[in-house]
C-alpha cells in the first residue's frame, strides 16, 4: 500500500484560506493561526479567531509533537481509495500548541495504538499540489 | 401560563424493506396515518415541518402533498431535526403563525443503497472538511474515536457498548413492526460481529431500512374536540456543539447536557420522574453518552447501568421500546420515530412493549455527528 500514490481523490480543494497552510506542508511546515488578541492558537485555519473574532491572527509553525487524543481502526470502507489501505489508523491529535488535528498514524500498528501516545508529523508528497501532513509514533523523551 | 400545546396524532409509512415506493410517497403515507389518526384532514395543515438531504426540501414536499401552508421549517441538522422542529413548532403555535403542525419524514435509505444511488457519505474535501477528508475518517469512524475517548476515560467496555445493542434488541422482540423482530441477539453474538471502526461492530451500528414518519401538533384549545387524547409537549431544548471531530473541544460531552436542562426545567421535572425513553441510537455509545448528558447517571456511570440490564424490558429505565434504530428501524434521521413511540407508550398504545402507566417521556435526538440535540418532555 503506498498511501501516498493512491490518493488521487479525496485530495484538499485549496482555496484562499487554505493556500498558505498547503503552501507550508510542501515545505515541510505544520503552520497553524495564532490570534494575536487572545494569544490562543486554533486548526482548522480560519481568517478570524474562532475564540475572541480577532482579526489580528498570523501563521506560525507548529512543532508538529503531539499526543493521540483518540483514534479507530477502519476496517470497513467501500470507498477508494480508502478500501486498499484497510485495515488503517484515523487518529485525532492534540499538538503541543493546543490545537487538535486529524491524521493517520504511519509506521505504527494497531496494536501499539493508545490515547497520549506521543507522536510527530511527517510528510506524504502526494501531487505538485499537495503535501499531507502525517503523524507517527515519536519516542517518548 | 403560556398555552398548551400537544401531539393529536402520530403514524408511519411502510418501514424495512420498502423497494416500491418513492420517498415523498413515504411522506404522504406516513401524514395521511398521522392525520386520519388525529381526525384531520389535509385542509386542516397551514404549518409545514420537514427535511431531507436534498435541497429546498419543504418545497417539494409541499408541492408533492398539496399543501400550501403558511409556515415552514427545513431545519437540517441531522436526525435529531425532529426534536428541533417540536420546539419550533410550539413557539410558532403559541404565537398563532399556525394552528396545526405537521412534521414529515420519508427516506428510501435502504433502496437507495441496494440500487447503489446512495451518496458517498465521505465528505467532500472542500472548506473545513479538506483537513479531514485524506484521512479516510468514516461515518462509523467519527464515533467511534468518541466511543475510543469514553473507554479511555471511564473504562467503558466493548461489552458494555454490545449490551446497548441488546436491550434494543430485546424491545424488538415485542415490537411486529421492528426490521429485528424475530431475529434475537445475544450478548456473544453482538460481540462476534465483524469490526467496522474499531471499537464499533457491525452490532454497535444502526440498521439502514426505508420509512417515514409524521407527527400532528397543535393547540390544547384545538386538541379538545379531536379524536385522540392529546400527549402534552411539557418542555423541549436544543443545542450544538460542532461539525468536525477535531472542533468538539469538549469531546465526549454531548450537548444533551445543555438541550435537556432546557427541557427538564421547562417541564418541572428531574430524570427520576420519567418513565420511558427514547434515545437516538445511530450507535450504542450515543446511548451511553445520551444517559450521562441528561443526568439519567453521573459521567463514566452508563456503561455498568447499561450493563445492569436497566434499559432493556422489565429494567428500571425503559428505552426505545420499539427497538430503536439499531433494531426498530433507521431511515436515515430517525427523530420523528422517538416522538412516534413516545406518544403511543403515553397513549398505552404499545400492546406487549407497553410500559405500565407510563406518565412521562423523554425524546433526545442527536444529530450530525454527536454535533447536536434536541430534547423533547411529553406527558400524558
Amino acid at each position: 500500500m503506498n498511501r501516498a500514490t493512491s490518493l488521487t481523490s479525496h485530495l484538499p480543494v485549496i482555496d484562499v484560506e487554505s493556500a498558505p497552510f498547503w503552501a507550508g506542508t510542501k515545505q515541510h511546515k505544520f503552520l497553524i493561526r495564532h490570534c494575536n488578541a487572545c494569544g490562543r492558537s486554533h486548526f482548522y485555519p480560519r481568517h478570524s479567531c474562532p475564540h475572541c473574532w480577532s482579526d489580528n491572527c498570523e501563521w506560525r509553525p507548529a512543532s508538529g509533537r503531539g499526543r493521540v487524543y483518540s483514534y479507530t481502526v477502519i476496517h470497513h470502507n467501500d470507498v477508494l481509495p480508502f478500501k486498499e489501505w484497510l485495515p488503517y489508523i484515523v487518529a485525532l491529535i492534540d499538538l503541543e500548541e493546543g490545537v487538535r488535528v486529524t491524521t493517520n498514524i504511519v509506521e505504527g500498528t494497531p496494536e501499539v495504538m493508545h490515547v497520549g501516545m506521543p507522536v510527530e508529523v511527517v510528510y506524504e508528497r502526494v501531487t505538485d499540489e499537495v503535501t499531507l501532513p502525517q503523524f507517527r509514533p515519536r519516542a517518548q523523551t | 401560563m403560556e398555552p398548551r400545546i400537544s401531539i393529536v396524532g402520530v403514524g408511519e409509512s411502510d418501514c424495512g424493506d420498502v423497494p416500491d415506493k418513492s420517498a415523498l410517497q413515504l411522506h404522504q403515507d406516513a401524514a395521511k396515518v398521522a392525520l386520519a389518526d388525529a381526525g384531520l384532514t389535509k385542509d386542516d395543515v397551514d404549518g409545514l415541518f420537514s427535511c431531507g438531504d436534498d435541497w429546498t426540501h419543504t418545497l417539494q414536499v409541499a408541492e408533492y402533498l398539496g399543501l400550501r401552508p403558511g409556515y415552514v421549517d427545513s431545519t437540517q441538522i441531522g436526525g435529531a431535526s425532529w426534536e428541533l422542529f417540536v420546539e419550533h413548532a410550539v413557539v410558532a403555535l403559541r404565537a398563532g403563525m399556525c394552528n396545526v403542525a405537521l412534521l414529515v419524514y420519508g427516506s428510501t435509505a435502504r433502496a437507495d443503497i441496494k440500487r447503489r444511488r446512495l451518496r458517498d457519505y465521505t465528505p467532500a474535501p472542500r472548506g473545513p472538511a479538506q483537513y479531514e477528508a485524506p484521512y479516510g475518517l468514516t461515518l462509523v469512524g467519527k464515533y467511534a474515536l468518541a466511543a475510543r475517548r469514553h473507554m479511555h476515560e471511564y473504562g467503558t467496555t466493548r461489552r458494555q457498548l454490545a449490551a446497548v445493542a441488546v436491550a434494543m434488541n430485546q424491545w424488538a422482540q415485542m415490537n411486529p413492526k421492528a426490521f429485528h423482530y424475530g431475529k434475537p441477539l445475544s450478548l456473544d453474538g453482538a460481540l462476534k460481529t465483524r469490526m467496522i471502526a474499531d471499537p464499533l461492530r457491525q452490532a454497535d451500528c444502526c440498521l439502514r431500512t426505508d420509512g417515514g414518519g409524521a407527527v400532528i401538533l397543535t393547540t390544547a384549545e384545538r386538541a379538545r374536540d379531536l379524536r385522540r387524547k392529546p400527549v402534552q409537549v411539557l418542555g423541549t431544548g436544543e443545542a450544538v456543539s460542532h461539525l468536525h471531530m477535531t472542533q468538539w473541544s469538549d469531546m465526549p460531552d454531548l450537548v444533551a447536557a445543555q438541550s435537556g436542562r432546557r427541557a427538564l426545567q421547562q417541564a418541572g421535572i428531574t430524570p427520576r420522574d420519567v418513565d420511558v425513553l427514547q434515545v437516538y441510537d445511530a450507535f450504542t455509545i450515543m446511548v451511553l453518552l445520551t444517559l450521562e448528558a441528561l443526568g439519567f447517571c453521573g459521567r463514566g456511570e452508563s456503561g455498568p447501568l447499561v450493563e445492569s440490564g436497566a434499559l432493556g424490558p422489565g429494567g428500571a429505565l425503559p428505552t426505545n421500546t420499539d427497538g430503536g434504530g439499531l433494531a426498530g428501524n433507521q431511515p436515515g434521521m430517525r427523530g420523528v420515530f422517538l416522538l412516534i413511540e413516545a406518544t403511543r407508550q403515553l397513549r398505552g398504545e404499545c400492546d406487549a412493549r407497553q410500559v405500565p402507566d407510563a406518565q412521562v417521556a423523554l425524546c433526545n435526538g442527536t444529530g450530525g455527528y454527536l454535533s447536536a440535540c434536541g430534547t423533547v418532555v411529553l406527558g400524558a
